[in-house]
């Protein structure tokens, strides 16, 4: 594509500097005069009553300011639901419920004292499975709703579901049918950098806290509740987001020990931080929601979907977090991957006295695109058809409205399935490699691209401040995490204002001074920036050529005179300079303003600080700030009946590998990996190679490694020895990345969100490959060796 | 009861007390405020405290404080100029998109940094062997890879123009 200076060039990551130099300043390493380190006693029961709490030999240690419980503090409840409180009172409903909390001088007295807490409980049976959650007279994880009206069950009270056509009369005219049941674990997200906060009042009552969060304007409101709570009714948070070790997820809700940090600053009258170690950040942060779903999809003869059924139930733990909406996004894929006329779909989600679990990127989509994707070979073994053609036969195409009522836009799944299946040799290879128990598969996705509306507003504002020297700062409310968002709006300001990306400076994420944006999640970061800097920009250019009127000609005469001086032969472009310089007829690109019927005249150019300059020191002049708000011409859907189109368009892709299963031990060994995705545009190469990347290691970590064991609530293995994610050793395998550009009408650019979708499809594709490899299916994840060995064992039984 | 222990920290002395059973990360991070080592697991499973000591890479969340007596300690503020430019590795890091979130990036550019110490052109295997006790959530590890060969590239290359 050609006529930008910017886009999908391979700008330089701004923070990159920092980052490598060890300068970017993490939630660890923040301090402040006088701060305190807070730490959290946590529940030593998944069930049980508190029958008492003793706290008199923790507040004597030395160093200790405060020491908090639930009965010396004000009720703070929180969570999607309100069924979860910043302290427990009364009764624990997982390991990992906050007790009790300590303030000290420095980290060893907090540790010390948060040991010398005593508790003394009354155990209660626990449910620690769907199933024993749902058994008639099971014991309640919660008696009472946040209204406290009393609860009949342990299910919660959402309701998913979708219904369209008639699943019956498709199932009896079906040729081929599929089912099975099939399973995702529990995964931890596993940011390097830990979960953390510091919180500080100042004298008024108004709190500042440093958080690591992916919303920090939902945030705001969720803490000037807490500061309700306290009394501080009115007051305000200021929340700002220092650099995050990774978030993946885990900042889209507001979490316990960021209320424990408020109410032990409020009461010891210092700032307070509180850092989760790696053992904490595994036991009592909410990890990824496990599913476990029954799928039954059918073909006609020719091979083409006629139905698909997906029933999901999620344990959900002990309390709701966002996490608790999974299936809003679990709708996508299962009305809507492929073309599939009749649909349903049930989720169902359960308490249980397990770790409560949260967001992860994908939100739903991996859960289910694994059992549609997986149940699709199937299908297409009954059928007699290689599972590429049933894939191709069934894509989806740019124009069609979805069961969902999706409104595809731009579809580049055809081409992705070509490219990947084609850069794979699949059909050469397909079939053709069991005798060495080596085997291709596949599996495609589709994903929000265009924001994704799960709040009443999916909107984005965006403040371009100018100054003296030609640079604009930014004001954006989303959160850079890692993914690039702020080289991306770099870019695309540079662009949208025609200036240069060294001059653009993205401000430090802060509800004070950036304006209100809903959050950084469902891949819609560098969508809704490069949209929100788009409409601004074109209006400061409106602005900005108006006054150019006005200053352009004493700027030329100035240029005329400068290169007088330079070259005595210098005549000065015959051109009516005064009639020319007119707002439309201005152009400014990569930091020159030019008239663009003469761009290249040295004398008809003025750099854009100059103009600033020109415009801020006249007599009354003005200044240049311009605001935007970007708000998606989307629909929030109705949940219960599973329609409304969510997003301004779709991402699609497709993944294809090539597996080696080892029949003596059941090891996987991937041997090359394709990932074709319809990104819309590639905005910048380097930073979507690393999504990509990014995406696939932790999908290759969800198909094959990575659990968060648990035993009656307790996780069994809360380090990195015991819950493996991939090293650089476990990802030695050639990747091919494909971009399909689809030049989305809605995009910046027409760039498509690509931030979730390359770990979407990932598992289904390793375990379609296995089953082409040594025919056999293993339906839960991950595919450790020992359930292939077993399921090979089975095979031959 | 406190030592004081005497060390060279990026080329320069210094002598800090520290408890016995401090560890190396405890003396950076805190007294001498080089908050540019990252601890991200405490048990020398990620990698995102390394250092190098004498050259070589350690885990200092597992390295005890006074062991550094009288050695050499290189952490992440020491491997760029004295005028603040970085070294080719982490230019590399940052061209080759090797940083996303940036907390393991100290850690692994150190690890990377002290492969290169021994061995000027590493294959990809020797690159990937070296790196796999550094943990990487956000990059999938190719970007990284290729930084650091392009880093040794550069370093070979410019070698062969001074010869």
């Amino acid at each position: 594509m050609s006529g930008f200076s910017f886009i999908g060039k391979e700008v330089r990551r701004p923070e990159g500097g920092d980052k490598a130099s060890g300068r970017a300043l993490y939630i660890h390493d923040l301090t402040r005069p006088g701060m305190l380190y807070g730490k959290i006693k946590f529940s030593a029961h998944a069930h049980a009553r508190i029958k008492r709490i003793d706290t008199t030999r923790a507040a004597r240690v030395p160093g200790v300011h405060a020491v908090i419980t639930a009965y010396d503090t004000p009720e703070i409840r929180i969570g999607f639901l309100r069924d979860n409180f910043a302290l427990k009172k009364d009764k624990v409903r997982q390991f990992r419920d906050e007790i009790a909390a300590v303030a000290a001088a420095d980290p060893d007295a907090a540790a010390e004292a948060v040991d010398l807490i005593e508790v003394e409980y009354e155990p209660l049976p626990g449910v620690f499975t769907p199933e024993e959650a749902l058994a008639v007279g099971a014991p309640l994880v919660h008696e009472t709703s946040s209204d406290g009206a009393p609860r009949a069950s342990n299910v919660l009270d959402l309701a998913y579901g979708h219904d369209s056509g008639d699943i019956e009369a498709a199932r009896r005219a079906s040729r081929h049918v599929a089912s099975g049941e099939y399973s995702t674990p529990l995964i931890q997200q596993s940011c390097m950098g830990t979960a953390g906060c510091l919180a500080e009042f100042d004298a008024a009552g108004n709190l500042t806290m440093w958080a690591k969060t992916q919303i920090p304007f939902l945030a705001q409101r969720d803490f000037n509740q807490a500061l309700s709570a306290l009394g501080l009714r009115g007051r305000n948070t200021r929340v700002i987001v220092p650099a995050l070790g990774g978030g993946f997820g885990t900042g889209l809700d507001t979490h316990a020990y960021e209320y424990i940090a408020i109410l032990l600053a409020w009461r010891s009258g210092r700032p307070v931080r509180i850092v989760y170690d790696r053992e904490e950040e595994f036991s009592c942060l909410s990890p990824r929601q496990s599913a476990r779903t029954r799928i039954t999809q059918g073909c006609d003869a020719a091979g083409r979907l006629t139905f698909r059924d997906v029933e999901v139930l999620q344990d959900n733990g002990a309390y709701t977090s966002w996490g608790a909406t999974y299936p809003s996004v679990m709708l996508l894929p299962v009305t809507s991957l492929y073309r599939v006329p009749n649909v349903r779909f049930r989720a169902r989600l359960v308490y249980t006295n397990n770790t409560y679990c949260q967001a992860m990127r994908g939100y739903g989509n991996p859960e289910v695109t694994w059992p549609i994707e997986s149940s699709l070979d199937d299908l297409a073994a009954a059928a007699g058809i290689d599972p590429l053609d049933l894939r191709l036969m069934n894509c989806n195409e740019p124009g069609e409205v979805t069961p969902m009522g999706l409104k595809v836009t731009t579809c580049g799944l055809r081409q992705c399935l070509e490219a990947a299946s084609g850069r794979l040799r699949w059909r050469e290879k397909r079939g053709s490699g069991r005798r060495v128990a080596r085997g291709v598969g596949m599996a495609s996705l589709i994903h929000v691209g265009g924001g994704g509306k799960i709040y009443r507003s999916d909107g984005s504002g965006i403040v371009l401040k100018l100054d003296d020297f030609g640079n604009v700062n930014v004001s954006y409310g989303g959160v850079e995490m890692g993914q690039g968002l702020h080289t991306v709006l770099r870019q695309a300001v540079a662009e949208a204002v025609g200036i240069r990306p060294e001059n653009v400076f993205v401000n430090q994420t802060d509800t004070a001074t950036c304006p209100w944006d809903v959050g950084t999640h469902a891949s819609r970061g560098a969508f809704m920036a490069g949209n929100a800097a788009l409409l601004a920009a074109a209006r400061l250019r409106e602005k900005l050529f108006q006054w150019a009127e006005q200053v352009f000609p004493a700027e030329v005469e100035r240029n005329v005179r400068a290169l007088c001086r330079k070259d005595p032969a210098y005549r000065p472009p015959d051109f009516d300079v005064a009639a020319s310089a007119r707002a439309g007829s201005f152009d400014l690109k990569e930091g020159w303003l030019f008239l663009k019927d003469a761009p290249a005249d040295p004398a008809l150019r003025i750099e854009f600080a100059r103009l600033l300059r020109a415009v801020h020191y006249r007599d009354r002049g003005t200044i240049f700030t311009q605001e935007a708000f970007y708000e998606p011409d989307t629909e929030l859907p109705d949940w219960s009946k599973g329609r409304g189109n969510m997003s301004e368009n779709y991402a699609y892709g497709t993944q294809a590998v090539e597996v080696e299963v080892d029949r003596e031990t059941g090891e996987v060994k991937i041997l090359a990996l394709v990932a074709a995705h319809d990104v819309g545009r590639v905005l910048n190469p380097v930073t979507l190679k690393g999504q990509i990347h990014g995406a696939l290691a932790q999908g290759v970590g969800y198909a094959l490694y990575e659990e968060v064991k648990t035993r009656a609530g307790r996780i069994l293995n809360p380090g990195f020895t015991d819950y493996k994610i991939p090293t650089a050793c476990e990802m030695d395998f050639p990747i091919e990345l494909v971009f399909v550009e689809t030049d989305e009408q809605s995009g910046p650019f027409g760039a498509k969100g690509v931030g979730e979708p390359g770990m979407v499809p990932t598992a289904p594709a390793i375990a379609n490959a296995i089953y082409d490899a040594v025919g056999v299916r293993v339906k839960d994840l991950p595919i450790t060796p020992e359930k292939v060995l077993a399921a090979l064992h089975a095979s031959r039984a | 009861m406190a030592h004081v222990v005497s060390f060279e920290l990026n080329g320069r002395p210094v002598s800090v007390q520290a408890e016995p059973w401090a560890r190396l990360i405890d003396l950076l991070r805190g007294p001498l405020g080089h908050t540019g080592t990252k601890e991200g697991c405490g048990e020398g499973e990620c990698g995102a405290c390394t250092v190098l000591v004498d050259g070589a890479a350690i885990n200092s969340c597992l390295f005890p404080a006074l062991e550094v007596e009288g050695r050499s300690v290189t952490t992440i503020e020491g491997l760029q100029d004295a005028s603040g430019r970085l070294a080719a590795l982490q230019e590399a890091f940052v061209e080759e998109g090797g940083v996303q979130c940036g907390f393991c990036s100290p850690g692994m550019i150190l690890a990377a940094a002290g492969l290169l110490l021994r061995t000027q052109d590493p294959s990809e295997a020797e690159i990937r062997e070296e790196l796999a006790g550094n943990l990487c959530r956000c990059t999938g590890y190719a970007q990284i890879v290729a930084a650091v060969q392009a880093a040794a590239g550069r370093a070979s290359s410019r070698e062969g123009q001074g010869a």
